[in-house]
């Protein structure tokens, strides 16, 4: 038993997560402007994050199992209670102020909705029939709305996505995933009535970029302007104009990969994708290895999960994919986020070290 | 052992393994489409926005408000605002660095050290940053350069406000200096809420209000050509001009004391016993701030910082001094607390003291003794025996309470950054000093010598609690912050700490008609002074002796300090004031007149103690003009 195993890792998944922290860190000392504070403070926040997902992964999936109700069950109340009693701030209602901490529920819910789903699905025969279906929409589509109300657009769709994603891995029938689609984009028109002015206008921003380039199309144009001007090889480190000169804003958070673009080129976004990549096949490994059904789709839908994040951080600063506020998983500098993704991975390295040696 | 419910396993497996499959081919397109829009923009379209990045056209420049002024109590300015051109550098944009050196040297008078300290900021400078080549240009220079500055490809000339000093060292040690924020600074303060600014406050109210003085930065949206020249202003937000401060400090007053001290070493504080407000705070020998703010010259600094007399000290906040007799009514009011002390009981001074079943002798400052004093003689002739005796009795813990009572061993919270609390061996401080305390410590002590060190200001404030009938005011520099717009004046409120404790009632009375004859008595060692005067001063002169690393005249290493605290009118004080000066001896001769032109301006208006034909004191003009 080597060490990782003594402490229930996967040694490439880990190792992968380690590398990854350190472009964090050189990423985030240059967009910065080259503050050590920064970078030493992203250092203690990666750090708390690697001793909760260890922490994570010493429990077995068998009690993740069992708490997944009663967690998510809280994850609800917690969001209601954001609807009653929460802070607003930048004009939504989306935290709850405990003491110092502020805590956002509707990050957690990107946990304890596939562990809920995962676990209802894990009760009975797959492929659901259409009674189950029915059940696992209305735990899917409780929190979603709750989370939509706040409004938090970006992280209801991030919810529902990552609870399709459990649906898609129980194995519904094509035909079932073909209506919701055409349901989809029949209520589409719907949706865009009911959004928010800025939230239509960053979808317009998307394809017509230099309509406001001072305004809703800065991001999206000065987010191009150093994924382009970064070329092949890119401008080295610390030479990204665009984060010195403050044109990019958001350098340090969600836009952390333009710099990272600027700074490294083409070739250095093809090793970090290769990077990301290798840690979802890890998880998709993991999946593969589980021994329930409950590890199996909780395994699956993080790793497709961690995937989607990943693609649509990047995907937003590539403009094809609005401006969503989604940070990119370990590179960006982040608060609850990062901690649900290091919980997430720490689940992950949980089902894989707690297998059974005898199937 | 868990439940678990019985299911066709490989199903489900299969089942698993087809949607994995079908999830990673849907992935493995999203991929190919991200890179393949990474490829279009880092490739097919890198010299499209390599340009744009180069040229980024818009782009957000920070316009610096002007620093607030900082005005003595009758509104003449101590800091001011002056527009200067600095020639910039951006390296970045510089074809060929010497090339533009040499085209620039006939334009403006470029020397060796002017390049010199070029190239030491060119080679720490961070990327994208401009470096400034000279921090000012004369008008003639700055109009030469810029009509060329179409063929100086990467020299900018922007116009600033500098930070001026027009009295020159005028009250240093109160308002401090400006000087150019560096990076070390910046770490671990928030760097974003000095984005746009150069200079920060270092010292005195300079840095004591920089968030008042500093003002909020505004910003211009700036339409940059190829070149990085701004060429057309798109949006404005107008910055807001820091607070103007308005102190308590007078600087006529002030550059009387200067000049007294003529840079000697020692330091003045003189309060305004009723509201702390300091009227004076002179730190002796005085120094120029003016060429501190555009960065030292490294060599001027070192003249400066190797000065025996060392100019760059604070001493009115960070002088530790052993207080020598000016302690002693301090001890008498402790004493005077206690039920068996009884002033009018007289002690018998022979010119020495000694403890008993010792036979060490402690000397009275007056070889031969005083006779038989009581406290009202001890105070007016400072008879060492008499405070030694009371030392003895009273013990040092009772002593040591009664001075933090006074303030010392305490900071007195003024507004000024980087105050000493200086010393006093309380219980504690033994305790932590781990050394045994022996009797004859407690009777040195009682004399102010020993392990006992006070600030000047700390010196000022308890002597203005005595003028003050035992309330101890927080002494205040700044006196009100003007909004420059509105011109509303928020004035500081005095503050006062706890009353100092009394059990016996007129015991201050009595220390205050003890402490005039000082100055009126027929044997008060500071008799005289107030000859002629039209108000009655109250006062206490020591004479400290200390180690010294310089030999005096007689080759001994012993420094004698001179020290007087006074306060006046005795009736209803309006002016308390410490002066310490060091290497002078005897505190009657070399303090104690500083102390009296100073009142004597303060109260009267002029420095003597009838009007001559003297004009007011001029303020002499900072010699380094801008």
């Amino acid at each position: 038993m080597n060490r990782f195993e003594r402490w229930h890792l996967d040694k490439p998944l880990f190792m992968a997560l380690v590398v990854l922290a350190a472009v964090s860190l050189v990423v985030l000392y240059s967009a910065s402007g080259e503050s050590v504070h920064f970078a030493l403070d992203d250092a203690l926040r990666l750090l708390i994050g690697f001793v909760i997902m260890i922490g994570v992964a010493q429990i077995q999936p068998e009690t993740y199992r069992r708490w997944s109700v009663p967690m998510f069950v809280a994850g609800v109340l917690a969001l209601a209670a954001v609807l009653a009693i929460g802070a607003v701030r930048f004009g939504a209602r989306r935290w709850i102020a405990l003491g110092p901490l502020s805590i956002q529920p509707s990050e957690f819910m990107k946990l304890f909705v596939p562990m809920a789903l995962s676990w209802f699905f894990s009760r009975g025969h797959l492929p659901p029939r259409l009674g189950r279906l029915a059940g696992a929409t209305l735990i899917l589509l409780v929190p979603v709305l709750l989370i939509a109300k706040e409004p938090d657009l970006g992280t209801a769709l991030i919810v529902l996505l990552s609870g399709i994603i459990v649906l898609f891995l129980a194995g519904i029938g094509w035909r079932t995933v073909l209506t919701v689609l055409a349901m989809g984009m029949a209520a589409a028109p719907v949706l865009w009535a009911h959004m928010h002015h800025y939230q239509r206008q960053r979808i317009y921003i998307l394809f017509h970029p230099q309509a406001d380039p001072l305004g809703a199309g800065y991001h999206a144009i000065q987010a191009m302007i150093a994924v382009g001007s970064g070329g092949l090889f890119g401008q080295g480190w610390l030479n990204s104009s665009q984060a010195h000169l403050h044109f990019l804003p958001d350098s340090t958070t969600d836009f952390a990969f333009a710099v990272f673009c600027q700074e490294f080129g083409l070739v250095g976004n093809l090793a970090l994708l290769a990077l990301y990549l290798f840690i979802v096949y890890r998880g998709l490994r993991i999946a593969f290895a589980a021994q329930d059904t409950y590890s199996r789709l909780l395994a699956g839908s993080l790793s497709i999960l961690f995937f989607f994040d990943v693609f649509i951080n990047m995907g937003m600063v590539a403009g094809i994919l609005p401006v969503v506020g989604v940070p990119l998983p370990l590179l960006s500098y982040g608060g609850t986020s990062l901690l649900i993704i290091m919980a997430g991975l720490g689940v992950l390295m949980s089902i894989h070290s707690h297998r059974r040696l005898v199937n | 052992m868990r439940y678990i419910p019985l299911k066709n396993d490989s199903q489900e497996i299969r089942l698993f393994e087809s949607r994995i499959l079908v999830a990673a081919i849907l992935g493995a397109l999203l991929i190919l489409g991200l890179v393949t829009r990474l490829g279009y923009l880092q490739v097919v379209k890198h010299r499209y926005y390599a340009t744009l990045a180069q040229n980024n056209r818009v782009s957000p420049l920070p316009i610096a408000p002007a620093r607030g002024l900082i005005l003595d109590r009758n509104g003449v300015v101590l800091a001011d605002d002056f527009p200067v051109f600095t020639l910039e550098v951006t390296p970045d944009r510089v074809p060929d660095m010497k090339r533009l050196l040499a085209k620039l040297k006939p334009l403006v008078a470029l020397n060796a050290q002017d390049l010199r300290d070029f190239r030491r900021r060119l080679a720490q400078h961070k990327p994208f940053q401009n470096v400034t080549l000279r921090a000012h240009l004369s008008e003639a220079e700055a109009a030469r350069v810029a009509v060329n500055l179409t063929r100086l490809k990467g020299a900018t000339l922007h116009a600033r406000l500098r930070r001026y000093y027009p009295l020159g060292g005028l009250a240093t040690a109160a308002i401090g200096y400006v000087s150019r924020i560096t990076r070390n600074e910046l770490r671990g303060q928030r760097a974003e809420r000095y984005f746009g600014f150069h200079h920060v406050g270092q010292l005195g109210v300079e840095k004591s209000y920089q968030k008042e003085l500093m003002g909020r930065i505004g910003f211009k949206d700036v339409e940059m050509d190829a070149e990085g020249r701004p060429v057309k202003v798109l949006k404005r937000i107008l910055p807001h001009a820091g607070h103007n401060l308005y102190l308590n400090i007078d600087a006529q007053m002030q550059a009387i004391g200067e000049q007294m001290l003529a840079n000697r070493p020692g330091s003045v504080v003189a309060l305004d016993p009723r509201t702390g407000a300091v009227l004076a705070l002179i730190s002796s020998p005085i120094y120029d701030p003016n060429p501190f703010v555009d960065g030292i010259r490294e060599k001027a600094y070192r003249a400066l910082a190797t000065n025996p007399n060392g100019p760059l000290d604070n001493r009115a906040l960070n002088g530790l001094y052993p207080p020598g007799s000016t302690i002693k009514p301090f001890y008498a009011y402790a004493a005077l607390q206690t039920h068996w002390f009884h002033p009018h009981k007289r002690v018998m001074c022979p010119g020495y003291y000694h403890l008993p079943h010792s036979s060490h002798l402690f000397h009275c400052w007056k070889p031969l003794g005083m006779g038989r004093v009581d406290l009202k003689d001890a105070i007016e002739q400072s008879c060492d025996v008499y405070f030694y005796h009371l030392a003895f009795k009273q013990g040092i813990n009772r002593m040591t309470r009664y001075l933090t009572y006074f303030g010392f061993g305490h900071r007195t919270g003024v507004d000024l950054p980087g105050e000493y609390r200086g010393l006093v061996p309380t219980k504690a401080w033994i305790k932590a000093s781990g050394r045994p305390w022996y009797p004859g410590q407690t009777v040195i002590t009682g004399i102010g010598q020993g392990p006992l060190l006070v600030t000047p200001l700390q010196l000022a404030d308890a002597v203005a609690t005595i003028a003050n009938h035992g309330v101890r005011m927080r002494p205040e520099v700044v006196r009100g912050i003007v909004n420059p717009v509105t011109h509303h004046v928020r004035y500081k409120k005095p503050h006062a700490y706890a009353p100092i404790r009394r059990r016996r009632k007129n015991s201050l009375k009595r220390l205050i008609r003890d402490m005039t004859q000082v100055v009126e008595g027929p044997h008060g060692t500071a008799r005289g002074i107030a000859y002629g005067l039209p108000y009655r001063v109250a006062g206490k002169t020591g004479t400290a002796q200390l180690w010294s690393v310089v030999p005096n005249y007689k080759g001994k290493h012993v420094r004698s300090d001179a020290l007087f605290m006074a306060f006046a009118p005795v009736k209803h004080p309006r002016i308390a004031i410490a002066v310490i000066v060091e290497h002078a001896g005897f505190g009657a001769l070399a303090a104690a007149p500083i102390a009296r032109a100073l009142m004597n301006f303060y109260l009267l208006g002029h420095v003597h103690a009838r009007p001559q034909n003297q004009s007011r004191p001029q303020l002499a003009q900072a010699r380094t003009l801008p």
